[in-house]
């Protein structure tokens, strides 16, 4: 009896959950398959035809086909800069947990500054145009670096946190020193969460439009983001290349995800010990 | 759950002279050095201390992208002029503590059931996680279009069920909420993996414990679940409440601070202002944000962090 | 929209196109065979698109040296900004498409772009077109495409069944709108998802404002009119708010979107939408009774013998002053601004009203919206936006009159809000007298 409540809870909240989170990626991937006409209805209603190549194909062709140009842009841009904080954030991270101290309260201070202070959009402009970078994917992906650092941070220091301080001094007495120690030795120990802040910081870059709409203007250099922004007024009758679109670029990261799918609470799970 | 820094010493090596002690603080001292810091530290000085340290002088001058004029605190008085900051201000604390308290609740509630010895689990897992990876344009996008008053799926849903719903994002009493409800779908994901993984962290001894003491379910989660996955709790405020105050992009495609300005946030003024090209008035509202945040963020974080220590 | 079917290969000339085109400008100048590579900026609007592309197909065919490469930017406020940045950091397009008016004045032309006073390139543009592309006396652009009608788009077959006439005065158009409602259709149609679209009641009441005062945009623009205490101008914002008030919009009207609107327009399921009339013809070629069942009248205001209609002048075409190929740019603007031009664009895009270059005709079989228009300008009774007689314009106008049309803010309130946005932004820009 109390079995069967159970199963019977279960099952609503499995409904529930599946509806509520499912129903409208349903929604986008039927819109995007359906013919001009009957998109514009917006309704939520299974196709009665089926141009999806047609649509797929208008969608990469649009504007000489710029959604490619912006694939390449968005890859570049989220691969260097993803690798960038990876990097940099937990050889600081490192540091950071390792080695309290004044240094150690200056640098947890500007890890919460960069969570809270919004970035101020126009004097970014500006200096990126002092140091020649406005424009260019390389400002752009520094400018990301930048924004996105203090997040992973945060998960990198509470997962070293974690590794058993035994470990440096075992390498510190084979002579493995500085740079050598965190990369031989810590480095390796870090992949899940490594994993976690490669997901979440390529999720959070590839999907930025307000900054590459900003730091990197202009059709040739557009990422998918901002193809899409685009898209919106282009396409403002022709409801199932819009959708289209949205499926398109949501793929790579679902892409993603679905590599990475167990691993991401894995990486968690020190992260959330202490945030 | 303190941090771990206190990890064993050196001092339980064999015969430690005061001497060797030194040496190997030294030694320690060079294992870590502050030269690992330089690569984070210059890019985060450069592209992003610098210009918020620049925004606190552009403030002070009125700027047009071709010449810029001193104007003292002129840009400030004027934004707290700003005609719609009071229900700007009213809107940030609204959505922040509507998206920050939905997130830690459905969040944790969530956290429970996807690691409770549930069939579809890894499936579940995935689903919720899945509008986290959606960005943010298209989530708006597909949204405007489900909450529709006529062709809508969501008031079609409703009115299924003999409710009449209304216009939500064009009518000024919904507007703000419904983002907000929106903003929670997209963010409640991240949040639930927060907490499945502050729960899966929860040493099985205190569950056994409760079992012995013979606890039910309720017991279980109101004195193991709750207070020791306060960690996750702890991150999930803060990530979400400081997203809910700077929160822009999402309220920007749905509802560009409409219907009027009963929508708008101080973020959204801001914006606008920066589009009008009144570049001076709109960094002294970021700076203003940005005492306003932290005004709010770094008590909350000390008592939070606080409470984490007695938990 | 191209639909062409193309799969084989596509994915190599993609990869090939993406790397070309990804770098640089390609402005520079082409070695060898001696062509020039023209980069032309246009908003991303469906009628502009197809302006700018019949401009530069018909210029390429008479000019087989010169090629020009259209690019696209987002509109609005957006691509206000975008056009600002790169005026002001050197790396404009050779010509860009714009608005002329108010927003060309933040532009600071005289630093940013090619003076084309007393040049042959104005040769055949109308004189009393230049003032909106010229700050303090002289001219940097040519008109593109034509000018429009800012008013009531109204649904002819919904006039005909009800035995309706297009109102002399406010008065006859509340009670057309009566009777509309009483017939079971929307007289109103509001689109409030696309707020821009809820000015039209304000800004295109302006030829009674002038009507009744013709100093104001003078005084206006010298800080001395306002809004709120000239009963001419308020007069906008109560019409807004009445229409609210009475219930004469259509349900959902909050997220309605422009396009929603028109449509609803086109298929009489509502009666009147306060619109621009270049709205009308990119839908023409999806739904053909648009050329034929829709017609234009102004807003119409309190004294049947003074009746208007309110004119927006048609965006501008300029040239970047860091553009390094100024003599070709000055004979595509010089080819904009001629009949031929016109009648190359004719072809493509409907006209929405009258050109501002002499000797281009409308076409025979123009849409109604143009016809309907013409007669006002061909009497005498029309008049420029205020934004193209006064470089003040408050940016939150748009938002201003969606919370009075939603019935938010008393009418009152909403212009003295609108006062105050002026102010600021006229204080932002540093204009004298403010």
């Amino acid at each position: 009896m109390r079995a069967l409540r159970r199963l019977g809870a279960e099952t609503v909240a499995l409904v529930l959950a599946t509806v509520i989170f499912l129903v409208p990626f349903a929604f986008m991937l039927l819109t995007a398959v359906k013919d001009r006409t009957q998109a514009t209805d917006l309704d939520f209603s299974w196709p009665t035809s089926w141009p999806v190549v047609e649509n797929f194909l208008a969608v990469v062709e649009a504007r000489d086909y710029v959604l490619l140009r912006a694939y390449v842009n968005s890859t570049i841009l989220t691969v260097a800069s993803v690798a960038l904080i990876v990097v940099f954030a937990s050889m600081a991270a490192f540091v950071l947990q390792r080695r309290p101290g004044k240094v150690a309260k200056l640098a947890d201070f500007l890890v919460l500054s960069g969570l809270i202070i919004p970035p101020a959009v126009v004097p970014t402009i500006w200096l990126l145009q002092a140091l020649g970078l406005f424009k260019t994917l390389p400002g752009l992906i520094l400018a990301e670096v930048a924004f996105n650092l203090s997040f992973a941070m945060l998960l990198f220091r509470a997962f070293i946190a974690a590794i058993p301080r035994e470990l440096d001094e075992a390498a510190q007495i084979d002579g493995c020193g500085g740079l050598r120690l965190f990369f031989r030795v810590i480095f390796p120990l870090l992949r899940p969460v490594t994993i976690t802040v490669i997901l979440t910081s390529s999720v959070a870059i590839f999907n930025d439009f307000v900054n590459p709409l900003y730091l990197l203007p202009g059709d040739e250099n557009a990422t998918v983001q901002v193809t899409l922004y685009n898209f919106q007024s282009q396409y403002n009758t022709q409801w199932n290349l819009l959708f289209m679109d949205i499926v398109l670029i949501t793929i790579p990261p679902l892409l993603l995800f679905v590599f990475f799918n167990r691993k991401i609470v894995a990486g968690m799970t020190a992260g959330a010990i202490k945030g | 759950m303190t941090r771990q820094d206190a990890g064993p010493r050196t001092g339980s090596g064999p015969g430690p002279g005061p001497g060797h002690a030194r040496a190997s603080r030294r030694r320690r001292g060079s294992a870590y050095p502050y030269a690992l810091y330089l690569p984070a530290a210059v890019v985060y000085l450069v592209i992003f201390l610098v210009p918020t340290v620049m925004a606190f002088y552009f403030a002070l001058t009125r700027w047009t992208l071709f010449d810029s004029e001193f104007v003292g605190l002129q840009n400030f008085r004027d934004f707290l002029a700003e005609q719609n900051l009071r229900i700007g201000f009213q809107n940030t604390l609204v959505y922040a503590v509507v998206t920050s308290g939905l997130k830690v609740v459905l969040g944790l509630l969530l956290g429970v059931l996807l690691t409770s010895k549930l069939k579809l689990r890894g499936f579940l897992r995935s689903v919720v996680f899945f509008p986290v990876l959606v960005s943010t344009v298209a989530v708006g996008i597909t949204f405007s279009v489900l909450l529709k008053p006529d062709t809508g799926l969501v008031n079609q849903a409703l009115a299924v069920v003999g409710v009449d719903g209304g216009d939500w994002l064009g009518d000024a009493t919904t507007a703000l909420l419904s983002v907000a409800l929106v903003d929670v779908w997209k963010g409640v994901g991240l949040a639930t993996v927060i907490y499945i993984a502050g729960i899966m962290s929860i040493p099985s001894e205190y569950y056994q414990a409760v079992a012995v003491d013979g606890g039910g379910a309720w017991h279980r989660f109101r004195h193991v679940t709750l207070p020791l996955s306060w960690p996750a709790t702890y991150s999930v405020i803060i990530l979400s409440f400081i997203g809910g105050l700077r929160s822009f992009d999402l309220i920007w495609t749905m509802t560009r601070g409409g219907p009027g300005f009963t929508s708008d946030t101080i973020a959204s003024i801001i914006y606008k202002q920066y589009q009008a090209g009144f570049f001076g008035l709109s960094t002294a509202g970021n700076v203003l944000l940005f005492l306003i945040v932290t005004a709010i963020a770094v008590p909350l974080n000390h008592y939070l962090g606080k409470r984490q220590v007695t938990a | 929209m191209k639909t062409s079917h193309r799969m084989t290969g596509a994915a190599l000339a993609v990869l090939v196109t993406a790397a070309l085109t990804s770098c640089g400008s390609g402005s520079g100048p082409e070695s060898g065979s001696g062509t020039v590579t023209l980069e032309f900026l246009v908003d991303n609007s469906q009628a502009t698109m197809d302006t700018a592309k019949a401009l530069a197909d018909a210029f390429m065919q008479a000019n087989p040296t010169i090629t020009i490469e259209t690019e696209t930017r987002p509109g609005g406020s957006e691509g206000d900004n975008i056009v600002k940045t790169r005026l002001s950091t050197g790396d404009m397009s050779d010509v860009f498409w714009y608005n002329s008016g108010s927003l060309l004045q933040a532009l600071n032309p005289a630093q940013t772009m090619v003076d084309l006073t007393g040049d042959p390139v104005l040769a055949n543009v109308q004189k009393d077109f230049l003032p909106v592309v010229s700050q303090a006396g002289k001219a940097y652009g040519v008109p593109a495409g034509t000018a429009m009608g800012g008013g009531i788009l109204y649904n002819r077959k919904v006039y005909d069944q009800l035995g309706l006439k297009p109102p002399k005065t406010w008065a006859e158009f509340m009670a057309n709108n009566d009777k509309i409602k009483a017939a079971g259709i929307t007289p109103v149609i509001g689109t409030f998802k696309d707020t821009w679209t809820s000015q039209l009641f304000v800004l295109g009441d302006f030829y009674n404002v002038q009507a009744a005062v013709p100093a104001f945009a003078q005084d206006y623009t010298a800080n001395k009119a306002k809004f709120a205490t000239t009963p001419a101008a308020l007069a906008g914002f109560e019409h807004l708010a009445e229409i609210h008030a009475k219930g004469h919009m259509q349900e959902g009207f909050g997220s309605a979107t422009n396009d929603q609107g028109m449509k609803m327009l086109v298929e009489g399921k509502g009666a009147h939408y306060p619109m621009l009339s270049a709205q009308l013809p990119p839908l023409v070629s999806s739904m053909p009774q648009a050329a034929t069942d829709v017609g234009f009248f102004g807003i119409p205001g309190a004294d049947a013998a003074r009746n208007g209609a309110t004119i927006w002048e048609p965006p501008g075409i300029y040239i970047a002053r860091t553009s390094e190929h100024v003599a070709e740019a000055k004979k595509f603007l010089a080819f904009v601004a001629s009949p031929a031009a016109a009648d190359a664009v004719n072809k493509v895009v409907q006209p929405a009203g009258p050109y501002r270059i002499t000797g281009a005709k409308l076409p025979e079989d123009a849409i109604q919206v143009a016809k309907d228009l013409q007669v006002y300008v061909d009497e005498g009774r029309t008049a420029p936006a205020l934004e193209f007689v006064s470089p003040v314009k408050g940016p939150s106008l748009e938002q201003i009159t969606v919370a009075v049309g939603s019935g938010l803010t008393p009418a009152a309130e909403g212009a003295a809000q609108y006062d105050k946005d002026v102010a600021k932004q006229a204080k932002q820009l540093g204009l004298a007298g403010w």
